[in-house]
């Protein structure tokens, strides 16, 4: 195994692109090492992105939005009061993922590039509207974060692309954003269904919503229909009841151990409302 | 002195210090089984069967061999032939032989200079083997048709008809059924399930074993029971049992599940095949899972008749269990225990132990109890509820007491289920008001406990501190109580007590801390090698005061002279007499061998309060109360910590652990994310009530407390779920998509 350590994005595109065997990019560690400790993937060239100057960075940009560094951990996000001000259902995705230990090594990019369905840090930035920075062979491009899924375990990213953080839209007013999953237990799980909805409202009403599942699908899913059926109202019983109808409609699960297919349909109506309660009061201000 | 009949009155009895042991596993400075290095020490794996069921037609070693640091590798052929019985099944569960009987099963080891290479070896040991039909279902093992593992594995006790995979046959009772089903106002008829549930001590399985071609070696090891170590690995090696010295590391962990032994006999074989190299061995996570035994799983038919002002008027049970692919589920003790609780004149329990390709199941707090209890106390939950009769006043009404006759043969001593049941119905949290979705659920049960073979032994230091040497590790705190109990023997500080457990070499044989014996016999042998210790050291002081050894006293540390007749000389504390014991005539020490049987059961009744979210159905635990009876607790926050410790693990049983097998026969979730024990912020904090009743079985009245604990919590769970959703829930574990079903009505 190649160890690498690069000092620019640049330069761990590079190396990467000249790979041959199987590669993988190290920032927290907290899926690639697992998977090295327990024989599941022995990568040849392990890329160390640690090293490039401000991966470590969240950066609130001049026009209101944040940018997090690929390599930040998720309690520096939990601790950036401003951050979880403006986008608390976000935070609160990734701050699901794994214990108060590996928040202090896992980190947002890691969670999304991981490719998993469940993964609770990923519908959230889908529901903010985030897009990530790509640098490869061919350049830098902005991307949607919903492209980036591909399926489990897989990105849409190409040999050499590597992300280099995420770009967060300005909060602005009336906004307010929620994610809620299910496990079977409290802590330390994976989720069975997971749901973040990121919504804006002019006075009482909706004016425009954005609901994301995860692990209804092979991949973290936008659910534009669950979205329109919650725009216009004002989250009155028959909108939230529409609602639960539009996300467990936008539902293709599985049967496996975690759960079965109709408990995951069930379920993500269920979270769609509760999430979408949530985002709605602190978008109208109200106390949480 | 007053050695005979029980002290009522304690000086250190029923305090709370810390734990001799405490600051080293805080610091860890404590050794457990994988914190033992030496010189020249290799490493082993193991090559473990992908199938639940297959013929091992070829095992080819010779890549592995040929990689550069593998100093040796074994197979079943590098052990004896010719086991018979519980050796044999050992034997064969720890390395295959013909077959590989489960997803996991061992088939070769191999040990190497480094762990890295020792793992890749193993990839590179080439095993050719048949795939056969297998079974994991218990009803479907002994269903006509199902795949036989092993012909000619039942013992006598099996009828006729049956299929070969039931292995033993219980069949118990009294009393006329037909009779007492026919006074009842009520019938209730129902069947449950159990699945196989792992201990989930936090230390994987782990040694350091070292054997030379002479047969004779050493072990370090995390074991509850060393000479059971010593005699398993001695009969599966064919060595002799004194050629072995076993030492215990510090255990995190056991429940039953470190009674056996599963990569200890691979180390000691490894080790004597590579020239008597020590050999390191750890299992995995996975691997604990997948090839150490979890508690059987189950299925149950229950009938239990009761009048319409709650007397219990008979009772059947019949209990399926399949415990591996090796005789030994638990199903004797579950037959036993099903209705011991209470005073039942019409009563049959029926049991089968059924083979299916699981791994060998070990011992788990409690073996066989919890699952009876689940499905006994539902049907008794069902019936009181039906007949709107209190859980626990109908519970007073046919428990058991001193004098019943138990369903299983004995007349119960003086036992304390009443005590539990009153103790908890004064308790506040059995009248908290419950809210919507919220239910609260009783239950009761028992552990009879055990003495076992014990061999203790305490020695006087030179400066009159004293040391205490047992063969029980200790798991729960069981050094604390060691010296409590002999400082409130000798009239010493508990701080001038040191305990140590001691290796196979050193003291006579001792069964492991299991049965829920290591307070009540290993303490009960510190009591009596205590008293051994007091008979010398009055014998040195009427030496010394030149008056009869019978004219002396012992009372807080000291000599005395029983009387004024006796003489007129001032207390001679232990401290005196042992700094002259070199002179007086030698060192003092005091000695217990023995088998003690006056062990005695312990009761305990829980009462739960859930709240089921009808979302999700996901259950929350809201309050829990264990009441449970110590008979005389001798460190009183440890036994609140076992009462803490048996329901956590009953509510992981109940709401989330479960062994889920694929199509194909292999485990799927053989690692903590997918094999939910609970987590700190699931629980409540326990609450507790210590009810003593004392055992007149041991000097100071303890029953041991660790096991009982475990046996309550599925059917409190299960009863508190259905008053809150109104499903009675029949199948273990209650995990929300289940829930959900049953009360969407779909279950």
């Amino acid at each position: 195994m190649n160890y690498h350590t690069p000092e620019s994005f640049e330069d761990a595109a590079a190396i990467a692109a000249a790979a041959t065997g199987t590669t993988r990019f190290l920032a927290g560690g907290t899926d690639v090492l697992v998977q090295l400790r327990t024989d599941l993937v022995t990568p040849d060239d392990l890329i160390d992105i640690k090293h490039i100057p401000g991966v470590k960075q969240i950066t609130r940009r001049e026009d209101g939005g944040w940018r997090i560094g690929a390599a930040v951990a998720g309690a520096e996000m939990t601790e950036t009061a401003a951050l979880c001000a403006d986008w608390p259902g976000l935070v609160e995705g990734m701050d699901l993922v794994g214990s108060t230990q590996v928040q202090g090594r896992a980190t947002l990019v890691g969670n999304l590039c991981n490719g998993s369905p469940a993964a609770d840090g990923v519908p959230g930035m889908i529901a903010a509207g985030c897009t990530v920075t790509v640098i490869g062979p061919e350049g830098a491009r902005e991307v949607a974060v919903e492209e980036i899924p591909a399926g489990p375990g897989k990105t849409t990213l190409d040999r050499g692309e590597v992300i280099t953080g995420v770009n967060i839209p300005p909060r602005g007013a009336h906004g307010g954003d929620a994610y809620l999953r299910f496990i079977p237990r409290t802590e330390m799980d994976i989720a069975v269904v997971g749901c973040a909805v990121n919504l804006r409202v002019d006075g009482a009403t909706i004016t425009h919503a954005r609901v994301v599942l995860g692990a209804v699908a092979p991949t973290v899913r936008l659910v534009p229909e669950a979205g329109e059926a919650i725009a216009g109202t004002t989250l009155d019983s028959a909108a939230l009841d529409r609602l639960a109808r539009a996300a467990s409609a936008a539902c293709h699960p599985i049967d496996d151990k975690r759960g079965t297919i109709e408990f995951r349909t069930h379920v993500a109506g269920v979270l769609a409302k509760r999430a979408a309660t949530i985002a709605y009061s602190r978008a109208k201000g109200d106390q949480a | 002195m007053a050695l005979d009949g029980q002290k009522t009155a304690y000086t250190y009895i029923g305090t709370t210090p810390d734990r001799p042991d405490g600051l080293d596993k805080v610091t860890g400075r404590a050794r457990y089984g994988a914190d033992i290095s030496l010189p020249g020490m290799l490493h082993g794996a193991v090559v473990r069967s992908p199938h639940a069921h297959a013929k091992i037609l070829k095992i080819d070693t010779s890549k592995a061999m040929a990689l550069d640091g593998v100093k040796a590798v074994i197979t079943r052929a590098d052990f004896p032939d010719g086991l018979e019985g519980e050796d044999w099944n050992l034997q064969e569960n720890c390395m295959a032989g013909d077959k590989a009987l489960y997803d996991g099963h061992a088939v070769a080891a191999v040990a190497a200079t480094s762990p890295l290479i020792a793992r890749d070896a193993a990839k590179l040991i080439e095993v050719a083997y048949e795939p056969l039909p297998h079974v994991t279902d218990v009803d479907a093992a002994m269903a006509e048709g199902a795949p036989v593992i092993r012909e000619g594995a039942a013992d006598f006790s099996v009828p006729d008809g049956l299929h070969p995979n039931v292995v033993r046959y219980f069949d118990s009772g009294r009393g006329d059924l037909e009779q007492g089903f026919a006074e009842a106002d009520l019938v209730i008829e129902k069947s449950f399930t159990t699945e196989a549930a792992h201990q989930g001590y936090i230390e994987p399985q782990a040694c350091l074993g070292q054997m030379g071609g002479d047969g004779r070696g050493e072990l370090w090891v995390t074991t509850q029971g060393h000479w059971f170590v010593r005699r398993m690995c001695a009969a599966i090696l064919g060595t002799e049992a004194t050629g072995l010295r076993v030492t215990p590391s510090e255990i995190g962990g056991g429940f039953g599940g470190k009674t056996t032994v599963f990569i200890e006999p691979l180390s000691l074989a490894l080790s004597r095949k590579a020239g008597g190299k020590p050999v390191k061995m750890g299992m995995t996570r996975s691997e604990v899972l997948r090839a150490t035994g979890p508690t059987a799983s189950a299925s149950m038919d229950i009938k239990m008749g009761m009048t319409k002002d709650g007397r219990i008027t008979a009772a059947s049970g019949t209990f399926r269990m399949q415990g591996g692919a090796f005789p030994g589920a638990p199903v004797d003790v579950t037959t036993m225990l099903a209705f011991g609780n209470y005073d039942i004149a019409h009563v049959r329990q029926v049991g089968y132990d059924v083979l299916a390709n699981r791994p060998k199941q070990a011992a788990y707090r409690a073996p066989g109890a919890p699952m009876a209890a689940f499905a006994t106390e539902s049907v008794l939950d069902e019936l009181c509820r039906q007949l709107h009769l209190d859980p626990i006043d109908t519970r007073l009404k046919n428990a058991a007491r001193e004098g019943t006759r138990a369903t299983f043969g004995p007349k119960y001593g003086p036992i304390g289920l009443v005590e539990t049941l009153e103790a908890a119905k004064a308790h506040p949290n059995y009248r908290q008001p419950l809210g919507p979705n919220q239910g609260r659920g009783v239950a009761s049960g028992y552990w009879m406990n055990w003495g076992g073979e014990t061999s203790a032994s305490v020695a006087i230091s030179e400066d009159g501190s004293i040391t205490v040497s047992i063969g029980t590790p200790d798991i729960g705190g069981s050094r604390a109580s060691m010296a409590l109990m002999a400082a409130e023997a000798f009239g010493v500080p508990y701080e001038n007590v040191r305990v140590n457990i001691s290796d196979t070499g050193a003291l006579g044989v001792n069964e492991p801390t299991h049965g829920s014996r290591a307070t009540y016999a290993s303490g009960l042998a510190t009591i009596r090698a205590a008293e051994d210790c007091i008979t010398k050291l009055c014998k040195r002081a009427a030496d010394k005061w030149e008056i009869d050894a019978e004219a002396v006293t012992w009372e807080d540390g000291c000599a005395k002279p029983s009387g004024p007749n006796a003489g007129d000389f001032p207390p001679m504390p232990i401290a005196e007499i042992a700094a002259e014991m070199g002179e007086t005539g030698g060192p003092i020490s005091g000695h217990f061998e023995g088998t003690p049987a006056g062990f005695s059961g312990s009761f305990g009744t829980h009462v739960v309060d859930v709240e089921v979210d009808p979302e999700t159905g996901r259950t929350t635990i809201l309050r829990y109360l264990v009441v449970q009876d110590a008979g005389k607790a001798i460190h009183p926050a440890y036994v609140e910590g076992q009462f803490q410790g048996g329901a956590v693990q009953g509510i992981g049983w109940t709401l989330n652990e479960e062994y889920i097998y694929g199509e194909d026969g292999r485990l799927q979730n053989a690692g903590f994310l997918d094999y939910r024990i609970p987590v700190a912020s699931d629980l409540p904090m326990i609450d507790t009530v210590i009810v003593e009743v004392p055992n007149p079985g041991h000097p100071y009245g303890v029953r041991g407390v660790g096991e009982t604990g475990i046996t309550p919590p599925l059917p409190a769970i299960a009863n508190a779920v259905r008053e809150a959703t109104g499903k009675r829930l029949c199948d273990l574990p209650l995990r929300p998509s289940r829930v959900l079903a049953a009360i969407r009505g779909k279950g």
